[in-house]
C-alpha cells in the first residue's frame, strides 16, 4: 500500500470527491458524535484528575481525620491532644429531624461539628455568611433537599431531639462529598456545643465521634501514624488520611468515566456502523470511475488508494468535528455531574485526552470504510467497457475478514482499556455484537415479512415505500442497527429505573412491612407499640438489637489476621460493628441453607451456637463449627456457628448477618426495632409526626423515604446516562441524514420519474414517509423488543426479581422514535420534489 | 516496466484465441479460436453485429480479461505471463483506448481527465495535455468539466487522453456508437489522423460499414469466429451487417441470445 504515501491518489481523491463533498461531509458527520463524547468525557476525566490532585487536601478538608463509633476515652483524648496540630472535633449520627413548620419530619443525618472546620475547602451555603453564625448560637445550616421538600427558609425553626434550631442558611456543598443527599437522607449541620442538649447521644444509636487534624506541612504524617498504630487499634480509632481518600474518590470517579466512555464508544461505533454503509453504497457508485482508471493502467492499490484517502480524509474531517464539539461538551459536564463531584473540576485542555479519543475514533472510522473499499480492488478493468459487466466467481477475500477483526480487536482492547479487566472487556464486546446481531437480524426478518405478506391490495404509495426497503444498495439494516440500539439503551435505562423501584414497591407489598422504628429503648417500647396500635399499624415485629465487633475467628484474633499478609477476608468484615439480634426461630424471609435452627445453646457448657447469612459466611470464611469470638460492649462473648441461612435483605425490616439464640444477649445493651404496616402514606405521616413528638430519640425509616432515597439517586444517575444515551441517538439520526443524502441522486431519479408517470407531490412525499415510518417502525420495535430482552436478563441475573415489561411506556417510546425518525428523514430528504420532473433527472445523471 | 526497445514484427499477435463463459448450465463460447496479428501503424477495424464477441476479443487484446485457451501478445509481451499488476502498468506504457461511452471521469475537468494516464506514471503532463487538447480543438475547453461537454467534445477529449501517453496500439470500442452521423463523422477523421501522426497501430471494434471501411484491415467476426479478414480495399465489398440486428448473434444450443456487445 505504498501508493498512498504518494501525491497522485491524494489529488484524485481530492478531484474525485468534487461532486460528493456535502455526501462525504454527511458521513463524516455520522462519527462527529462519537468523537466528541469521547473527547468531552475524556478531557473531563484528565481534568477531574488533576483537580483531584490539586484540591486533594479538601477533598478530607483536613489532613487527618480520626473517627471512632464512641466517645474518645480519657486515654484516647490524651492520645488526641498529644498529636498537636490544629484541632476541630464533630459527631455525626442518623435521626429525625421535624420541622415544625410544615408538620413534617424525616430522618437526616446531623453533624454537630465546629467551623473551623474544613480547614480546606469552602463549605457552600446559602447566605454565604450562614455558616458564620453556627457560632452564634443554637443555628443550623439544612442541606437543600430537605430545605426544598418541607419548603423551608432560613429563619424557620426545626428540631432534633429536644432541642430546636434556628436554620441560618442552606447547605449547598460539603468539600470532598458528593452525591450526599441521595446516600444519606439529607444532612443537618449543627453547632457541637449544643449537641448534647438534643438528648440524643448515648441513647445506642450509632454515632461517629470525629477529630480532624490540621498539620504544618513538615509533619511527616506517615510516620505520626505508625508511631500511633497500636493505640488507634486499641481505642478503635480509624484513620483516614488525605491520600487514602483520593485513591478511594479517584477510584470510584474513574470508575464512572470509565463507563460513560463506553457509553460515548457505543455512539461512536453506531456512527462506524452508518460510516460503513454509506461508504458500500458510495464505492458502487464509483465502480465506472475505477473501472476506467484500471483500464488507463492503474494498479489495484493505486486505485483503491484513492478511496483510501477519502476515507482518511473523511474519518479526519470527523474527528476534527468530533474534537470541537466535544471540547465544547467538556464545558458542560462539570455542571451535568456536579452531583457526583466532590472538587471543582476546572476546565483545561488535555492534549493527551483528545489525542487519545481522536486516535479511537481515527481508528475506528477508518477501519470501517476501509472494510466496504477493499471492494475497489476486485473491480475489473472490463467493467470500463461492459457497464453490465459483472465479475464472476471469485476466490475467497480474507481482507474485508481481516479488517472485520481488527475492528473487533479495536472494540476489545477500547474496553479493556476501560474496565481493565478481561472478563469485563470480552463481557461488553460480546453484549454489544450480539445485540447488535439480534437488531440485524430483526431488520432482516421484519424486512422478509413485509415482503412476504404485505396485502397487495394496499395503495401504490404504501407499496412503493415498503418496496423501497429493499431498494438496491438499501441500507435498511444500518438503519435500524443505529437507530434501534439508540432506542435499546433509552428503553433499558428506563426499565432498570422502573424495575429497581418496582422491586421495593413489591417488597413493601400486601400485608408486608412498610415501617421501621429503630433506636427504641427497652422502656419505650411498650408504649410506642401502643401508639402503632392507636393508628391501626400492627407491631409487625419487635427486634432487639446488640451492638458487638469480632474479636477473633478460629483462634486467631482479628488483629492478627489484618496483619497476616496472606489473609483474604476483607477489612471491613473483619472491623466492622455488628448489629446482630436474638430470637429462637427464622423469619419468612429467611431460607436454612445448613446446619440446624434454632441453634441454642451448644451441647453441654459449649458455646451458644449462631447463625451466619451466607454472604458474611463466605466473607469471613466461616464455616459449620467454627469459632467466633464477639467483643459485645467490652465482654468477650465466644460463639460457634451453628447454621448458615440465606436471608431476603430486601424486606423493609430489620435483617442480620449474625443471629444469636435466645438467653444469650438479654442483659446486653441493646436497642430494638419495631416493625409496622401503615398502609396509606398519610398514616406513616401520622405516625411519624407522633412517634417523633413523643420520643424524639427513635428514628423512623418508612417506605416512602427509602423510594424518595432511591429514586433520587436513580434519577441523577441515569440522567447523566440518558445524556450518554442521547449520543447514541443524535448519532443514530446522523447516520439516517447521512444515508438518506447518499440516496438522494436515486431518490431524485426516482420521483421525477413517478412524477412524470402522473404521481402527485403528495403520492411522492408518502412514499417517502411511509418508508421512514416502516424503517423507525422496525427500529424501535426492534430496539424495544432488545431492551425488554436485557432488562429480562437483569431482573433475571443481576436484581433476582420478575421481569415486567411495561407496555405502555414501550409504546410510547416506540411512537416517539418513529415521528422523530419519520421526521428527521423528510426534513432531509426535502427538495426532491421542488425540481420539474426532467430537470430533475439531468440533475441525477450529472452527480451519478 | 518499459516497453521493450527491441522491434517486434507485430504489435499484436494473437494465437488460437478462445474464450468460454459458463453460464447456468450452459457453456458458451464467445471467442472461438482466434488467431491473427497486427503490425506497427497498421489499423484494422473488427466489424460484427451485436453479440458476435467483438468487445470480448477486444478486453482480451488489451488484457482487461484472462482467455479460456491461446494467446495474447502486446507489444512483444505474452500477457498471460503477466499479472494483473504488470498488465495495468504495459496498458499504461503501451495502450490507449476511446469508449463507446468517452468514459470520462464526471469528476474531473476535461484537462485532468487527459492527463490521467501520465498522472498514474507520476509524470507531470500539463503541457503535454493542453497541447493535445488544442490537437482536439478543445484548447478553450481544458477546463470544463465532462457534463459541461457536448458528446462529441467528450469524445474528443477521450481522443486526446488515449494518445497522451503516445501508445503503440489503440484499442477502441464503437467509438461513433453514441454520435450522431456528423459527429461521427469528425471524431472518425480526428481518430485516423492522430493515428497516423503517432504511428500508432489501431482495432477498432465497430458495426459501422463506414468507419470500418477507413481502416486498412477489416475482420469479420460471427459467432466468435473471424470469418473474413481483408483489407478494405480489395475488390469484394464488405459483407453487410444488418443494422440492429441479432440474428448473427451468438446463440447456444437452446437458441437463447446472450453476451450482448
Amino acid at each position: 500500500m505504498r501508493s498512498i504515501l504518494t501525491p497522485w491518489p491524494w489529488k484524485m481523491a481530492w478531484r474525485d470527491s468534487r461532486s460528493s463533498r456535502g455526501q462525504l461531509l454527511l458521513f463524516a458527520a455520522s462519527i462527529v458524535l462519537g468523537v466528541a463524547a469521547l473527547v468531552a468525557i475524556s478531557g473531563f476525566r484528565a481534568n477531574l484528575k488533576s483537580a483531584l490532585d490539586l484540591q486533594a487536601r479538601s477533598l478530607l478538608g483536613a489532613d487527618l481525620l480520626l473517627s471512632g463509633r464512641q466517645p474518645l476515652t480519657g486515654e484516647a483524648e490524651a492520645l488526641v491532644d498529644g498529636l498537636g496540630g490544629t484541632q476541630a472535633r464533630e459527631v455525626r449520627f442518623s435521626s429525625m429531624v421535624q420541622f415544625p413548620g410544615s408538620d413534617g419530619s424525616r430522618l437526616a443525618q446531623v453533624r454537630a461539628g465546629q467551623t473551623a472546620f474544613p480547614f480546606y475547602g469552602t463549605v457552600e451555603v446559602e447566605p454565604p455568611q450562614a455558616l458564620a453564625r453556627l457560632d452564634q448560637g443554637a443555628f443550623a445550616l439544612v442541606e437543600d433537599s430537605l430545605m426544598d421538600q418541607f419548603q423551608a427558609r432560613p429563619g424557620d425553626v426545626i428540631r432534633i431531639g429536644n432541642r430546636s434550631f434556628r436554620i441560618a442558611g442552606r447547605l449547598r456543598q460539603m468539600p470532598g462529598e458528593f452525591l450526599g443527599s441521595s446516600l444519606v437522607g439529607g444532612r443537618v449541620y449543627i453547632p457541637l456545643a449544643h449537641v448534647e442538649e438534643t438528648g440524643l447521644l448515648g441513647w445506642g444509636s450509632t454515632a461517629s465521634y470525629r477529630v480532624y487534624f490540621k498539620f504544618e506541612d513538615e509533619v511527616d504524617l506517615t510516620a505520626l501514624l505508625q508511631g500511633i498504630q497500636p493505640q488507634l487499634r486499641e481505642y478503635r480509632l480509624r484513620a483516614e488520611t488525605v491520600a487514602e481518600r483520593k485513591a478511594r474518590l479517584g477510584r470510584i470517579l474513574e470508575n464512572s468515566a470509565d463507563f460513560l466512555n463506553l457509553v460515548g464508544f457505543i455512539a461512536l461505533l453506531l456512527g462506524g456502523l452508518g460510516v460503513a454503509s454509506s461508504v458500500h453504497v458510495y464505492v458502487k457508485r464509483k465502480v465506472p470511475t475505477a473501472a476506467l482508471l484500471r483500464c488507463l493502467g492503474a494498479k489495484a492499490p493505486q486505485t483503491l488508494s484513492i478511496y483510501l484517502c477519502q476515507a482518511l480524509g473523511l474519518a479526519l474531517t470527523g474527528i476534527l468535528g468530533g474534537i470541537l464539539l466535544g471540547v465544547g461538551l467538556q464545558f458542560f459536564l462539570p455542571g451535568l455531574l456536579r452531583d457526583f463531584l466532590p472538587v471543582d473540576i476546572p476546565f483545561s485542555l488535555s492534549w493527551s485526552a483528545l489525542a487519545g479519543a481522536g486516535l479511537i475514533g481515527l481508528i475506528l472510522a477508518w477501519l470501517f470504510s476501509i472494510q466496504p473499499l477493499l471492494f475497489v480492488r476486485r473491480i475489473s478493468p472490463l467493467a470500463a467497457l461492459r457497464m453490465d459487466y459483472e465479475a464472476g466467481r471469485q476466490p475467497f477475500d480474507w481482507a474485508p475478514w481481516l479488517v472485520r477483526l481488527a475492528i473487533v480487536a479495536a472494540i476489545l482492547g477500547f474496553a479493556l482499556v476501560h474496565t481493565r479487566r478481561w472478563t469485563d472487556a470480552v463481557a461488553f464486546a460480546f453484549g454489544l455484537l450480539i445485540s447488535l446481531a439480534l437488531l440485524a437480524a430483526a431488520a432482516k426478518l421484519g424486512m422478509m415479512l413485509i415482503r412476504k405478506f404485505f396485502p397487495g391490495t394496499w395503495s401504490y404509495p404504501w407499496r412503493q415505500g415498503l418496496a423501497n426497503l429493499h431498494r438496491p444498495h438499501n441500507q435498511t439494516v444500518v438503519l435500524v442497527l443505529s437507530i434501534g440500539f439508540a432506542t435499546f439503551l433509552m428503553m433499558l435505562l428506563y426499565l432498570v429505573h422502573q424495575g429497581l423501584l418496582g422491586q421495593i414497591l413489591r417488597a413493601a407489598g400486601s400485608g408486608q412491612p412498610d415501617m421501621v422504628l429503630f433506636d427504641v429503648q427497652g422502656d419505650q417500647k411498650a408504649e410506642l407499640a401502643d401508639l402503632l396500635r392507636g393508628f391501626g399499624a400492627p407491631v409487625l415485629q419487635e427486634v432487639p438489637v446488640v451492638a458487638m465487633r469480632l474479636q477473633s475467628i478460629r483462634g486467631r484474633s482479628v488483629a492478627q489476621q489484618l496483619k497476616d499478609p496472606g489473609n483474604t477476608i476483607p477489612a471491613w468484615a473483619l472491623r466492622r460493628e455488628y448489629r446482630s439480634t436474638y430470637r429462637g426461630g427464622l423469619l419468612e424471609n429467611e431460607e436454612l441453607l445448613r446446619g440446624s435452627w434454632p441453634g441454642g445453646k451448644g451441647k453441654g457448657d459449649g458455646p451458644p451456637l449462631v447463625s451466619l447469612d451466607e454472604g458474611i459466611a463466605r466473607r469471613l470464611e466461616a464455616g459449620l463449627g467454627d469459632e467466633l469470638v464477639f467483643d459485645v460492649q467490652g465482654m468477650p462473648v465466644a460463639t460457634r456457628v451453628g447454621s448458615i441461612r440465606r436471608v431476603n435483605w430486601r424486606k423493609v425490616q430489620p435483617n442480620f448477618f449474625v443471629v444469636f439464640p435466645p438467653g444469650v444477649l438479654e442483659e446486653a445493651p441493646q436497642f430494638h426495632v419495631l416493625v409496622t404496616r401503615t398502609e396509606t402514606g398519610s398514616r406513616a405521616a401520622a405516625i411519624q409526626r407522633a412517634a417523633v413528638e413523643r420520643f424524639p430519640n427513635v428514628s423512623v425509616i418508612d417506605l416512602a423515604l427509602i423510594l424518595e432515597t432511591v429514586d433520587d439517586l436513580l434519577q441523577k444517575v441515569s440522567f447523566v446516562l440518558r445524556f450518554m444515551a442521547l449520543f447514541s441517538i443524535v448519532a443514530g439520526l446522523t447516520v439516517l441524514v447521512a444515508v438518506v443524502g447518499n440516496s438522494r441522486v436515486q431518490r431524485l431519479r426516482e420521483s421525477a420519474l413517478l412524477r412524470i408517470l402522473g404521481a402527485s407531490r403528495r403520492q411522492v412525499f408518502l412514499i417517502l414517509g411511509v418508508e421512514y415510518l416502516c424503517l423507525a417502525g422496525m427500529a424501535a420495535l426492534g430496539g424495544v423488543l432488545l431492551a425488554w430482552l436485557g432488562s429480562w436478563v437483569l431482573a433475571r441475573l443481576v436484581f433476582q426479581s420478575p421481569f415486567v415489561p411495561a407496555f405502555l411506556p414501550s409504546l410510547g417510546v416506540c411512537l416517539l422514535v418513529m415521528a422523530v425518525t419519520v421526521l428527521v428523514g423528510l426534513l432531509a430528504g426535502r427538495g426532491l420534489n421542488r425540481l420539474p420532473p426532467l430537470e430533475a433527472l439531468r440533475a441525477g445523471a450529472h452527480r451519478l | 516496466m518499459n516497453t521493450p526497445a527491441s522491434p517486434v514484427s507485430s504489435v499484436l499477435q494473437l494465437d488460437r484465441l478462445t474464450k468460454r463463459y459458463r453460464s447456468g448450465e450452459r457453456l458458451l463460447t464467445v471467442v472461438d479460436d482466434i488467431t491473427f496479428s497486427l503490425g506497427p501503424g497498421e489499423t484494422c477495424s473488427v466489424l460484427g453485429p451485436s453479440g458476435s464477441g467483438k468487445t470480448t476479443l477486444l478486453g482480451l487484446c488489451a488484457g482487461l480479461d484472462n482467455p479460456t485457451s491461446g494467446s495474447v501478445l502486446l507489444n512483444g509481451q505474452n500477457l498471460g505471463d503477466l499479472d494483473q499488476d504488470r498488465l495495468a502498468e504495459l496498458r499504461n506504457q503501451s495502450v490507449g483506448f476511446v469508449f463507446q461511452t468517452f468514459q470520462l471521469v464526471p469528476t474531473l475537468t476535461a484537462l485532468e481527465n487527459v492527463m490521467v494516464p501520465l498522472e498514474l506514471r507520476g509524470e507531470p503532463g500539463g503541457a503535454w495535455a493542453r497541447e493535445l487538447l488544442g490537437r482536439v480543438g478543445l484548447g478553450d475547453r481544458a477546463h470544463h468539466y465532462p457534463v459541461q461537454l457536448s458528446g462529441g467534445e467528450q469524445q474528443r477529449v477521450g481522443l486526446a487522453r488515449a494518445f497522451v501517453n503516445r501508445p503503440r496500439i489503440l484499442f477502441a470500442d464503437e467509438p461513433t456508437g453514441n454520435l450522431d452521423a456528423d459527429t461521427g463523422e469528425k471524431v472518425i477523421e480526428l481518430l485516423l489522423e492522430m493515428n497516423r501522426d503517432f504511428g500508432t497501430t489501431l482495432l477498432v471494434v465497430t458495426h459501422d460499414l463506414d468507419l470500418s471501411g477507413k481502416t486498412r484491415r477489416i475482420l469479420t467476426l460471427k459467432g466468435g469466429k473471424i470469418t473474413s479478414d481483408r483489407d478494405s480495399d480489395s475488390l469484394s465489398p464488405p459483407e453487410p451487417i444488418p443494422e440492429q440486428t441479432r440474428s448473427g448473434g451468438l446463440r447456444d444450443s437452446s437458441g437463447t441470445e446472450s453476451e450482448p456487445a
